[in-house]
């Protein structure tokens, strides 16, 4: 059982490898429409709409799109600014034009399909991990990142389903999940122990679930929150290196929004989560809260992102400020799952009682 | 999410007469104070401070580390100490920023309280007159019962409602500023409660060797480390305990898989009583919780000296960190070797046992650690030392090791080592004896009051519930306004759906404002103004629920 958890976790890497590389193609083969990708004069006049757009239409993942049609049409038009070209160009010459476009829409959806098949492999390799020590998968680091990456693209499936004309932002996270999961396999990786009693309540359950599950969430907002910084620099004109990759992006209001949507519905959550530990720290360890390097960590963490609420709550606070706080946040997150447990020794990191 | 501004100032607040130059600096350094934007500031401030704690040691987590430091670099660390690095989340710099925040923070919530308090009591406002100019707007028959009926769908709904005249007026939501209310000030008693627990909270740990000889009592003096807050007397809640038995459980590779400790209470008016803890399950008792720490091996020693005076002793050996329990010890015997006749003390005659325990010694040498936590094949491996331990120096050594000092002058000489398993002797070279008699358990305490903590627990499911309240729960409005039948109908220029109607009977005109970032209010509305129209049914205005209103969606 073990040791399909290996092989299985190896495969899902394969898989996430293989679904960024799809983005990438569909990233490469340009926009999903024929007319985008016609006269490259209309590039300019595209670029020009596609900013004023931004402010206008405001079409974003919380405004209540229909589904299917015309969420494809809303990829578009918030790639390019295609909807510009659309009317007049519906009749353009199809040709090559076309074929490329039916390959990228082909490579999307084989990307969207590999990430999907990717994260039932990594799934049952955590339920086969979990079955293999007869607990919760999430007794260590490397059990803790594979959990936390899961529920990353599990919400991300969760985020398509609603809003598909977000999947370029794939490339992002299956680049996000193919360096943590191949972290987590090469650096992290642990042989099966049963917990150490410190570990042996069910507070352990309580508290490390919702602590995965905010981690998970807050690495997908992070996700957004970069596409954001992109493709607002994108709208504003810029092309110099990172922001031509937004080139493809959805409107950057959308992106904010996500970010947004995503952190509001995790903060809350990571807010249970910290106060659940210090309950349990309280029973194992006498204290509810004592400055572990840990708990500290999760002080910033929540700091932070409390800062990211309030500063866009703050209509004076520029939306790149309140992004990058997102971003940071995240940071601090990873700082308290990887930095932590590497450089600092504290009561988290389990040698006896 | 309200796009809350930067307090802009109230104009109730206009000076009368010339300001005061100290009450307007006074006034305007609070109106800064509790601005969103040094709130923002605080808050990162709080975060960058929150830094060094993390990465320094710090004496209440870990004093050993920080004595480490300040080997390691005896320039630095005192600078370092002076400005509160070790102690970092009491230091004045942390203390001042949290403090300023929450200052902010109370001067932010109180006129948002009173505002809020009053929103509550207050009806919604009424209808405006232009309402095809708000995000949602829909003209639909109106239902039989005419305003009445339309308030009643609305309250059903549980809305808010205020009915003047032809018009209705709703709101729905408050709970979103309750719960941000709620969630802020849970913040303040959480500090709250953390000052009570600082102030009138006390902890000690300490080490209790199993047996009835080593009970303990909680007074002051019998703690090896104890911090009392500053308002808490002398007088400790009186129990007293004995460790009974100590349980632990490890697995083939050493790592532990259960603990338990049996322990008999005698608490202050009650009968003796048997008890049981663990870690995650501490031992609560009245007055203070009991929680276990730690727990190693205690050798007994046994030593004979030249006179044929026996002395035991059961010393703790410290656990060195390792997975198989190793631990380090000393026994001294400070007393040894006194004159029963004259009763004449040689204080060159004192003799001490330092050395390693090995629960489960190695087949071969060397052998200075233990391969497993449970006692297979104790080995007491000893170093003898003769001479004055130093004791009456008046120099404070520790209990748990050898003064090398009086080594390194010659006062104390080492006579020989050896490894003993248990039961057997060791003759020195004068002719004395020293025996390892056998084990017991120890296991380390921590005994703590903490009187904050309730108002801690409290204030915490205060804090999570008022902020799903404030991050979920969204504020809007809907107005309706009862159109008289025929024509003459206000339509708005920018509107053709609210054009003039076919037939006779009467319309309503709803309209509807989000007053927060609230995606799904189009969908709200569509379904609201159905239920509102005429027996459910969109009247014949010829708006369509489906989708009304959508391009205006956004503005808000
Ligand atoms: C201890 C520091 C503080 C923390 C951890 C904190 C945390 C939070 C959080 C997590 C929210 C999110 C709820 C939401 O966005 O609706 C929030 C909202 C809010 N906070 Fe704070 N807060 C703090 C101090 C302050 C201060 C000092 C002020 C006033 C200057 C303030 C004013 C507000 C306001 C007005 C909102 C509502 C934003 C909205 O309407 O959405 N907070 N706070």
């Amino acid at each position: 059982m073990s040791a399909l958890s290996d092989q299985l976790v190896s495969i899902a890497t394969l898989a996430y490898l293989l679904a960024m590389i799809s983005h990438a193609v569909e990233y490469a083969l340009g926009n999903s429409r024929a007319r985008a990708v016609a006269a490259p004069s209309r590039e300019l006049v595209g670029a020009a709409l596609g900013s004023a757009s931004a402010g206008g239409t405001a079409v974003g993942p919380l405004a209540d799109v229909p589904d299917t049609a015309a969420d494809i049409a809303t990829a578009g038009t918030s790639t390019d600014g295609a909807g510009a070209g659309g009317a007049e160009l519906g009749s353009g010459a199809p040709g090559r034009a076309e074929r490329t476009a039916w390959r990228a829409e082909l490579g999307g959806r084989i990307a969207v399909g590999l990430t999907a098949v990717a994260a039932a492999l990594h799934l049952a390799a955590l339920v086969t991990r979990g079955l293999a020590a007869d607990r919760m998968p999430w007794g260590n680091m490397y059990e803790f990142v594979l959990t936390v990456s899961f529920i990353g693209v599990a919400a991300w499936l969760a985020v398509l389903v609603k809003w598909p004309y977000l999947r370029r932002l794939g490339l992002f996270l299956t680049l996000v999940m193919v360096l943590l999961v191949a972290t987590a396999e090469l650096v992290l990786y642990t042989p099966i122990v049963p917990l150490v009693p410190a570990l042996n309540s069910y507070w352990f359950v309580v508290h490390v679930s919702t602590i995965v599950f905010a981690s998970g969430l807050f690495l997908l907002g992070a996700v957004p929150a970069a596409a954001y910084l992109m493709r607002a620099g994108y709208e504003e004109g810029r092309r110099s290196f990172p922001y031509t990759l937004a080139k493809r992006l959805p409107a950057a209001a959308g992106l904010e929004r996500l970010t947004f949507v995503l952190h509001a519905f995790s903060f809350p959550i990571f807010t249970f989560a910290v106060i659940a530990g210090a309950i349990w720290a309280e029973a194992a360890w006498g204290r509810p809260w004592g400055w572990d390097p840990k708990e500290t960590w999760a002080f910033i963490s929540w700091v932070i992102y409390a800062g990211y609420l309030h500063a866009r709550a703050t209509p004076s606070v520029k939306r790149n400020v309140v992004a990058w706080l997102a971003i940071l946040g995240f940071l601090t997150v990873l700082m308290n799952l990887f930095g932590v447990n590497i450089f600092f020794e504290g009561l988290h990191s389990y040698g006896g009682i | 999410m309200t796009a809350v501004d930067d307090r802009p100032a109230s104009p109730a607040e206009a000076p009368r007469h010339r300001p005061n130059p100290l009450h307007a600096l006074l006034r305007n350094s609070w109106r800064q104070l509790t601005s969103m934007r040094t709130a923002l500031v605080l808050l990162f401030l709080l975060a960058v401070a929150a830094i060094p704690g993390s990465v320094l040691p710090q004496r209440g987590v870990n004093p050993e580390d920080v004595r480490d430091f300040y080997t390691a670099n005896p320039d630095l660390a005192p600078v370092l100490d002076r400005i509160g690095a070790f102690e970092a989340f009491s230091s004045v710099w942390f203390s001042a920023i949290y403090l300023l925040l929450f200052t902010s923070l109370i001067g932010c919530i109180t006129p948002r309280l009173r505002d809020h308090v009053r929103a509550l009591r207050a009806r919604p406002p009424a209808v405006p007159k232009r309402l095809e100019r708000l995000p949602q707007h829909a003209v639909v028959a109106a239902p039989e019962g005419g305003v009445a009926a339309v308030a009643e769908t609305l309250r059903r709904r549980r809305w808010r409602v205020a009915v003047r005249g032809d018009e209705v007026s709703a709101e729905k939501g408050y709970l979103k500023e309750t719960g941000n209310l709620i969630f802020h000030t849970s913040m303040v008693l959480v500090l709250v409660g953390v000052a009570l627990g600082s102030w009138y909270g006390w902890h000690g740990n300490r080490l209790l060797v199993a047996g009835a000889d080593q009970v303990f009592c909680n007074t002051r003096q019998q703690y090896a480390e104890a911090k009392l807050g500053p308002r808490v007397g002398d007088d400790l809640p009186r129990f007293c305990m004995q460790l009974d038995e100590f349980d632990a459980q490890f697995l083939p590779n050493g790592q532990a898989s259960s603990f338990n400790a049996k322990v008999t209470v005698d608490e202050d008016g009650g009968a003796p009583r048997q008890a049981e803890f663990s870690v995650n399950a501490p031992l609560r008792l009245d007055g203070a919780n009991v929680y276990l720490l730690g727990h190693g091996y205690a050798p007994v020693i046994r030593y004979t000296d030249r006179f044929g005076g026996t002395q035991t002793s059961t010393v703790p050996f410290l656990t060195t960190g390792d997975i198989g329990l190793t631990g380090e010890g000393l026994a001294a015997f400070p007393d040894a070797n006194v004159d029963p006749d004259t009763g004449e003390r040689n204080p060159d005659l004192q003799v001490a046992f330092s050395g390693l325990y090995l629960p489960t010694a190695p087949q071969e040498p060397p052998f200075v650690r233990s391969a497993h936590p449970t006692e297979q094949n104790p080995l007491l491996d000893l170093v003898a030392y003769r001479g004055n331990l130093g004791l009456d120096a008046g120099i404070p050594g520790s209990v748990y090791q050898l003064d090398q000092r009086q080594v390194r002058n010659g006062r104390l000489t080492e006579i020989g080592a050896k490894q003993l398993r248990i039961g057997e002797s060791w003759t020195l070279d004068d002719g004395t004896t020293v025996e390892f008699v056998g084990t017991e358990r120890y296991i380390v305490l921590s005994v703590r009051h903490d009187p904050g903590t309730m108002l801690l627990l409290v204030s915490s499911i205060g804090l999570v519930l008022g902020l799903m309240g404030s991050l979920f729960v969204r504020r809007r409005r809907v107005f309706v306004r009862l159109l008289p039948a025929g024509p003459g109908l206000p339509a708005g220029p920018g509107d053709p759906d609210s054009g003039s109607p076919t037939g006779g009977s009467s319309l309503v005109e709803v309209a509807g404002l989000p007053r927060t970032e609230h995606p799904g209010f189009a969908a709200e509305f569509a379904q609201l103004v159905a239920a509102i129209g005429a027996g459910g049914r969109v009247g014949d205005a010829g708006t369509d629920p489906g989708a009304p209103a959508r391009p205006r969606e956004g503005a808000e």
